[in-house]
């Protein structure tokens, strides 16, 4: 623990005098030393909840298809069957999430509020490029703790564009990106098939194939295919667009109907109570 | 030159590549694969370009971690920009390779990135530096840098001359890229090349089926 403690130390020292990439060490800092004082006591840190995924996005002729499955897994378990994985982060932008749930979450929803009030600021419509800066500035100040793999699709005054962001803060620009556990199954499905200006059923098809190869062959994928597709002025969020894995319906019932058993006599007897106090007292749902 | 680290120990997406830079009478030549990948098992990106301009006529080359370099490039290009700006002329080459190499010595413990910087300049023409991971800056007319140059330096050490001309010296560029991704897992995918003169810049382009076979291919 003193070596786990003088190596933060050394690390807080270098960091104050490193104002050039503003590493915040505040968060690291803290977070190390509760993990530290967690492991004295004898207790490890809750697992974060990490979403097991597989995400992709397509560039076709007019605009953007976004894809995701929408299982949310806690280790082994499915904590999750229906969970929401296509981010909105503005009229013309919207973010897949893979990696750790609440990492994605946040961080979409950070990007989104300083894009709205950049937004203002410029009185234009935000561009796909600025929210790939800020995503990739905020994730590389982080060094890689965020765990936030992102598809980034969207259309602007520059046309249809389409970025893959990863956790160390890294981005590629590119016609088609999968990420997420489910990553190589996709990206198969898009090597095999991708062409370049598709029309927007041929992207839907395609990119519905790519989820369901990540759904039917990645243990972390699963349930049904989200899709988005963003085209100039037109925003069509289709959640199910395909419902893979519905819930079968039960074949036989351990419950027996009325009847079943023979009733032989009945006898009823009213207990005679009365009502001393009536009291009501409202929830505040205010 | 300092060996370059393992893949397994860079973070995140690495550029696992092959760089090189070499001058010629006149001008000077840059290369580098198209790679991009991940834990050395998965391609993340086939058509990366690691080349970068960072000014009019002076481009670097990332090796290391995809993210860090390109992190890196950024800033140095905001640095270099904004010092020609004070200065009122384009920027000097060493100027450019001085910028990266602050970057990555004063951050040495949280980076992980390599670059080549090459370029022509009013002062000295053309010109190659290396700034090595921990952020140690040389000049030299021939160089090469990622994980895939170390089963080129023996081609290099023997096919490169001192003032070729702008054929040859692209030839050579050219085959030695070849040879490296045909030898390194995680070098691959197009050869992109940038010749850079008194006059101007010129990219090349050359995709995997064009480049050059050997005889075992």
């Amino acid at each position: 623990c003193l070596r786990l403690f003088s190596g933060i130390w050394s690390q807080l020292c270098k960091c104050l005098f490193k104002s050039l990439f503003f590493l915040t060490i505040t968060f690291i800092f803290r977070n190390a030393l509760l993990e530290g004082e967690a492991n004295k006591v004898g207790c490890s840190l809750p697992a974060a909840r990490k979403t097991g995924t597989t995400i992709c996005g397509v560039v076709f002729k007019d605009g953007i298809v976004l894809g995701a499955d929408t299982r949310a897994t806690e280790g082994m378990i499915v904590a999750d069957k229906n969970c929401s994985k296509i981010h909105y982060i503005s009229p013309n932008i919207y973010c897949c999430g893979a990696g750790t749930a609440a990492d994605t979450e946040m961080t979409t929803q950070i990007i989104s509020s300083n894009l709205e009030l950049h937004a203002l600021s410029t009185g234009r419509l935000p561009r796909v490029a600025t929210a790939n800066r800020m995503l990739k500035q905020m994730l590389f100040r982080y060094q890689g703790y965020i765990g936030a793999a992102l598809v980034l699709g969207g259309v602007d005054c520059n046309g249809p564009h389409l970025y893959s962001i990863y956790p160390h803060g890294s981005t590629d620009k590119l016609p088609y990106v999968t990420m997420g556990s489910g990553s190589l199954a996709a990206m198969a499905v898009f090597e095999d098939r991708y062409k370049p200006d598709m029309e927007e059923e041929d992207a839907k098809r395609l990119v519905r194939d790519a989820i369901a190869a990540g759904i039917f062959n990645d243990l972390g994928s699963g349930s049904n295919i989200d899709l988005c597709v963003i085209t100039k002025g037109k925003v069509d969020y289709i959640r199910p667009h395909d419902e893979a894995n519905k819930k079968g319906v039960r074949t036989g019932d351990y419950k027996y109907k009325r009847g079943t058993t023979g009733v032989l006599t009945k006898a009823v007897t009213p207990l005679a109570l009365e009502v001393v106090e009536e009291t009501v007292q409202t929830m505040d749902t205010s | 030159m300092e060996k370059h680290c393992t893949n397994s120990q860079v973070k995140g997406v690495s550029t696992g590549t092959t760089i090189l830079a070499a001058t010629f009478d006149g001008g000077v030549v840059i290369g580098s694969d198209s790679r991009a990948s991940m834990g050395g098992e998965y391609v993340s990106s086939k058509t990366i370009n690691k080349v970068i301009q960072v000014h009019d006529q002076i481009f670097c080359c990332m090796a290391g971690s995809l993210a860090d370099a390109q992190a890196v490039t950024k800033a140095a290009k905001f640095h270099l920009s904004f010092h020609s700006v004070q200065m009122e002329s384009p920027p000097l080459v060493i100027s450019a390779a001085s910028v990266l190499k602050e970057l990555c010595y004063k951050n040495k413990d949280e980076l992980q990135a390599g670059f080549i910087t090459a370029g022509w300049d009013r002062k000295k023409g053309p010109q190659v530096y290396v700034v090595a991971l921990g952020g140690m800056l040389m000049s030299q007319p021939v160089t090469i840098g990622g994980s895939g140059s170390t089963y080129i330096y023996g081609y290099v050490d023997a096919k490169y001359k001192p003032n070729m001309s702008r054929d040859e010296c692209l030839q050579f560029a050219t085959n030695a890229l070849a040879l490296a991704m045909g030898r390194d897992n995680v070098s691959g995918g197009v050869a992109h090349l940038v010749v850079i003169t008194e006059t101007g810049v010129e990219h090349v382009v050359v995709p995997g089926n064009k480049l050059p076979k050997f005889h075992d291919e």
